[in-house]
């Protein structure tokens, strides 16, 4: 049985957005912890052995403990550290939590990609599809300042990449798909969401993300015009 | 319990008629406590048996309702407006999606029944991370083996048989993938065991041959009832599929 109190490490991105949601999950529970930054183009031996099937960050290392996917992450710390609770108490509530984030993270950040890498049909598609989803988001947020209601608790830290890194798609593969007239609460909830401390506090700089984003979207539309 | 009423040792008709009615009130309890869980899904989905399987092992009593898809209720469309999708758990009117969500969720209720999700938060995590590679994986290769051709069918096959392979590396020689207790991984991969044989009649390959473990595994949920009881006949999954290729003009 681990202690709680044992060496906490995680294998990081800077420009992720999963690994700031652990960042934030983290923080949120005053844990602390040691950030290892990770070049993804050559991943070290310790990434490879603690997530040997999808190789990917973010992995918190917890003693001799490996955990993947950063809503796992984010269970796995609500679970073993006391103090705040990310997700809600209530099973229905917490039901309720998990659907929307799997709905963000899959759902949107699937559409979101498309929207971001494809061309023509296949992307006006998928702008159409987020544009849909964003909706669904807007409707949710009916009566409430957060998905977790009154503070950010786990849908929000789910969600929370489409608060900065949807933007920043936007910005780079020039597509609009956030109109604050057309979903009021959603734009409210994002202004909402950066202005928390534990937020505000924890994320990339916006030029720097522009400029890598842009460079990766580069980088994928050569090699997919090359494999073709 | 059957409520103390007056015993009139007297009165045997008297006695008869409350002890008919307490059976009576405890049918309609069951029938009540029944409707207030109900399932819309459809027979073949693997996502849906998930459900029948975790309420089974629980002892939670429910309304089966089966959806017609091409033709969906209104009640499934109020209950799940941003899927449109089956399974899902009305509980006392409140609507749970997604089967992995709604298998947490009766394990977070019905916590006296044994439990689905061991209590160490690391093993939660992996068991859940397993659960999450099952749903990624074998669902959308799967299909991909009984709809695609040529390369792309080669493509789908050589994936597929890594899955197993993959999963078979994690079962190991435990008992189940949760170890001695039959628990969440097995609730979320044990339905797609009746599709193997569609699979691998697709696929052109033999699943026990690529995955023996998993074979004899899937053979050991099947002595439980809760999964028996689930499960359809191999061949009537891969007659569903026919059907379904003849459907879409699949040869």
């Amino acid at each position: 049985m681990v202690a709680a109190a044992a060496e906490v490490k995680l294998l990081g991105m800077w420009a992720s957005p999963s690994v700031r949601r652990v960042e934030w999950g983290l923080q949120m529970k005053g844990i602390e912890y040691e950030y290892v930054e990770e070049d993804l183009a050559n991943k070290s031996a310790a990434l490879l052995r603690h997530n040997p099937v999808h190789k990917q960050v973010p992995v918190l290392l917890h003693g001799d403990r490996a955990v993947t996917d950063s809503l796992l992450i984010l269970e796995y710390i609500d679970e073993t550290w006391v103090g705040r609770p990310l997700l809600p108490r209530d099973p229905y509530r917490r039901a309720s939590a998990r659907f929307w984030a799997k709905f963000a993270e899959e759902n949107c950040r699937e559409a979101t990609k498309k929207a971001f890498f494809e061309r023509g049909e296949e992307r006006s598609e998928a702008i159409e599809q987020l544009r849909e989803q964003l909706q669904r988001l807007d409707e949710e947020l009916e009566g409430k300042k957060f998905f977790g209601g009154v503070e950010i608790g786990f849908a929000d830290l789910a969600v929370g990449w489409m608060a900065f890194w949807l933007g920043v798609s936007e910005e780079v593969a020039g597509f609009t798909v956030v109109d604050a007239k057309k979903l009021p609460r959603f734009a409210e909830w994002m202004d909402d969401f950066l202005r928390v401390p534990v937020i505000r506090d924890n994320l990339p700089p916006r030029e720097k993300t522009v400029e890598f984003f842009r460079y990766y979207r580069d980088q994928q539309l050569a090699a997919a015009a090359a494999a073709k | 319990m059957p409520q103390t009423a007056s015993l009139h040792l007297t009165n045997r008709l008297h006695i008869h008629i409350v002890l008919e009615s307490e059976s009576e009130r405890e049918r309609e309890r069951g029938a009540r406590m029944a409707e207030a869980v109900v399932l819309l899904d459809v027979w073949v989905s693997p996502f849906g048996q998930r459900c029948r399987i975790a309420l089974a092992e629980k002892g939670v009593a429910y309304e089966y309702k089966e959806e017609d898809l091409a033709n969906k209720s209104p009640l499934l469309l109020q209950a799940n407006p941003v899927h449109k999708k089956i399974p899902v758990l009305i509980h006392d009117g409140k609507p749970v999606c997604e089967s992995l969500v709604i298998v947490q969720y009766i394990d977070e209720v019905w916590s006296d029944g044994a439990p689905i999700l061991p209590a160490d938060p690391y093993a939660r995590a992996q068991a859940r991370f397993w659960g999450d590679f099952v749903d990624k994986k074998i669902y959308d290769c799967g299909i991909r083996l009984w709809k695609l051709k040529g390369e792309a069918h080669q493509e789908a096959k050589k994936e597929f048989i890594e899955i197993l392979k993959v999963l078979e590396a994690e079962l190991g020689d435990r008992k189940y993938f949760g170890g001695d207790a039959f628990g969440y991984v097995d609730i979320a991969l044990v339905p797609f065991f009746a599709w193997f044989y569609t699979y691998e009649t697709c696929g052109g390959f033999s699943v026990e041959a690529e995955a023996p473990k998993l074979v004899a595994w899937g053979k050991r949920c099947m002595e439980r009832e809760s999964v028996s009881q689930t499960l359809y006949d191999p061949l009537k999954v891969y007659e569903f599929v026919c059907s379904l290729k003849k459907k879409y003009g699949i040869e």
